[in-house]
């Protein structure tokens, strides 16, 4: 037996015809702005859920000139984001960079820069459920149908029940949106503190969901309102310090245990809107701490 | 202790370094070859090739090597390559009736056109470890004798001339190709079957094995199961008569189920079909329970049972999407966990802060 050798791959691996397909697909989900739209995903090197429909959109819509950005949690140097940066950079050999202002395409999983995007930029999302309703119903003929009747009543009793029980909706992540008043949208799961960064978006932002075979897009300046009642509205998380790295405020933060007395600090959890103010001397509390070599 | 959590490409790069070293094992051991996992793990790359759609024994038996012999991850291996690859065309129905037969079983009749055939088979063996196997020794030649040429029709075939069992369903529409589409519910028979094949075997034995203990009966016999090899047959432009473009090895199993007819049927068997890459008479006959409980509705059977619910079943029989998606919980999720942290802290001071007879009250 002689070891098979493994042809060489197409650029960004995916093959043309495949890519038409998805890009077709990525039209319609455009078109119809928060409407999940079937693709016939493909099998792709890395598992299922750890970001096929992100890959496959940013994949398909990847060309030699663009710069591409890969962040998961907001991090550009978390495991699975450096993995997917180096798929990238290896099947089609572009151009790489953790700054958000300089990234034509930016691949994200639960996090939306905290640097506005401007016109132009595309924001893929990996998501993992793309259906909002699915933990209220669990079969796709049933969603599918409620969504074409926009029988959304059903997510409106849960956020009521959350707020008779709690006092308040007990949605934190995944909190359900409705795109251009029509369709009620899932924004993969991100902290509900991102979703006010979806309505009237510059960027194009598209959703790929691999495993559940559905691309979705939210179309630059759509109205994307987060579902609530009158006397409830919505309200996106706040923090009480600032970061204790760069100083911002009204960002959102990662909290890290510092040791087991109960020790806590709060960071950002955009990496580069971190660094890219430290870098103009923007100071937290505990700035000086933190050894630089280590990172 | 901020920068632990954070990963990096270094500790990637040595973690895959680790794995590849793991993976070799003791130096002083010599490496495992293809040849010898292809010829002595034949069921292990049966598996893979069957669950990996792709058959290809070479391929396979490197994808066991390089998973450590995790044939999930073997599986993943090979559809991750499998996809990359080119479709050239479709290939004929192949003819299991003229199958080169190494063995075949009825469990309905005790002698049948072409006989029973035993086979290799761990039926009947007595599972005591045998010492004899850790070491090399020398292992006797079996027994061949030559095919009389007779013809071994299926026992479908054979029940079908009285019309006692439901006939092959109409051929000739053009196949749907699970892996080329996003499928929809309900599916057709031909692309539920694909996904039956291609899913887990664990899955179907348990879900198979449910509907033997009541949920979802199907009074199921083993009409046959038959294995060997069959010859794949390609439609060429230009050519008025197929080209045989390879063997491959196949397990069939006919399930031969009962039904007590209605109003429109006559009573007649019914049938579930199981067919599989490679050896696999458990994977063959789980799938061909699971496929006769998914018919359910066609025969105006109530659907109660999870093995007849085409959603349920169909939507989670494939391994390398469940796995993937199990083990996706291993990511990061701080910022998700870091809304529910607040979220809980907020619900607690609340919590504490409430009068007592306030706070039964919203427990009730």
């Amino acid at each position: 037996m002689n070891t098979p050798s493994i042809a060489a791959y197409n650029f960004a691996y995916l093959d043309e015809q495949t890519k038409r397909m998805i890009r077709r697909a990525i039209l319609k989900a455009i078109a119809i702005p928060g409407y999940q739209t079937p693709f016939a995903s493909r099998e792709m090197p890395m598992p299922y859920g750890w970001g096929t429909g992100g890959v496959q959109v940013t994949a398909s819509i990847i060309g030699p000139d663009d710069v591409l950005k890969v962040i998961d949690q907001g991090a550009d140097d978390t495991t699975n984001a450096v993995s997917i940066r180096k798929f990238f950079a290896k099947v089609a050999n572009v151009a790489v960079t953790t700054r958000t202002g300089e990234a034509t395409i930016v691949q994200t999983r639960h996090r939306i820069p905290e640097e506005p995007l401007s016109e132009g930029q595309i924001l893929v999302y990996q998501v993992p459920i793309p259906e909002p309703l699915r933990f209220l119903e669990p079969r796709e003929t049933e969603t599918r149908t409620m969504h074409a009747l926009e029988e959304y009543g059903l997510m409106h009793v849960k956020l009521y029940e959350d707020i008779a029980r709690h006092g308040h909706i007990a949605t934190t992540y995944d909190y359900p949106v409705k795109v251009e008043g029509r369709y009620v949208m899932d924004p993969s799961p991100t902290p509900k503190f991102d979703n006010p960064k979806m309505h009237m978006s510059k960027a194009l932002q598209l959703f790929g969901a691999g495993r559940e075979k559905r691309i979705y897009a939210v179309p630059p300046y759509s109205r994307v309102v987060s579902l609530d009642f009158d006397d409830h509205p919505f309200e996106p998380q706040t923090f009480d310090k600032p970061c204790a790295m760069c100083g911002a405020e009204s960002v959102y933060l990662d909290e890290v245990i510092l040791d087991d007395r109960g020790g806590r600090m709060f960071v950002c959890s955009d990496t580069d809107h971190c660094e890219t103010r430290r870098a103009k001397g923007h100071r937290g509390e505990l700035a000086g701490e933190i050894p630089e070599a280590a990172q | 202790m901020y920068v632990a959590v954070k990963g990096g490409e270094k500790a990637i790069d040595a973690a895959h370094r680790l794995l590849a070293d793991r993976r070799r094992g003791d130096r002083d051991v010599p490496a495992l070859s293809l040849e010898q996992i292809a010829g002595q793990l034949g069921l292990a790359v049966d598996r893979v090739m069957a669950e990996g759609s792709l058959f290809d024994p070479e391929l396979a038996a490197l994808a066991v090597k390089q998973s450590r012999g995790d044939l999930i991850e073997a599986i993943f291996l090979l559809r991750a390559y499998r996809t990359t690859l080119s479709r050239f065309g479709y290939a004929r129905p192949v003819d299991t009736a003229a199958m080169l037969i190494e063995r075949r079983i009825s469990a309905t009749f005790k002698d049948l056109p072409g006989g029973q055939l035993l086979g290799s088979t761990f039926d009947y063996t007595h599972r005591l470890l045998d010492p004899a196997l850790a070491t090399d020794e020398a292992v006797d030649a079996p027994d061949h004798r030559a095919g009389d040429g007779a013809a071994t029709p299926r026992v479908t075939d054979l029940l079908g001339d009285e019309g006692l069992i439901e006939p092959d369903a109409k051929g000739g529409a053009e196949p749907g190709d699970l892996t080329r589409i996003s499928p929809e519910f309900p599916m057709d028979r031909d692309l539920r079957l694909q996904a039956l094949a291609r899913g887990d075997e664990g899955w179907l034995l348990a879900l198979g094995y449910s509907t033997q203990r009541g949920y979802g009966r199907t009074h199921p016999f083993v009409g046959e199961i038959r294995i060997g090899e069959v010859e794949i047959e390609i439609d060429m432009p230009g050519l008025d008569f197929p080209v045989v473009a390879g063997r491959i090895r196949l397990t069939e199993c006919q399930m031969v189920n009962q039904f007590k007819g209605s109003a429109k049927e006559p009573p007649q068997f019914t049938r579930g079909y199981g067919l599989v890459f490679g050896q696999s008479e458990r994977k063959a006959m789980a799938m061909a329970l699971v496929d006769r409980a998914l018919r359910a509705r066609d025969f105006g059977e109530d659907v109660v049972a999870p093995a007849q619910d085409e959603e349920f079943v169909i939507a989670h029989c494939d391994n390398v999407q469940a796995t993937g998606f199990v083990e996706h919980l291993k990511l990061p999720h701080y910022v998700d966990f870091q809304a529910e942290l607040q979220l809980v802290r907020a619900m607690r001071a609340e919590w504490a802060s409430a009068p007592e007879d306030e706070r039964r009250e919203a427990a009730e």
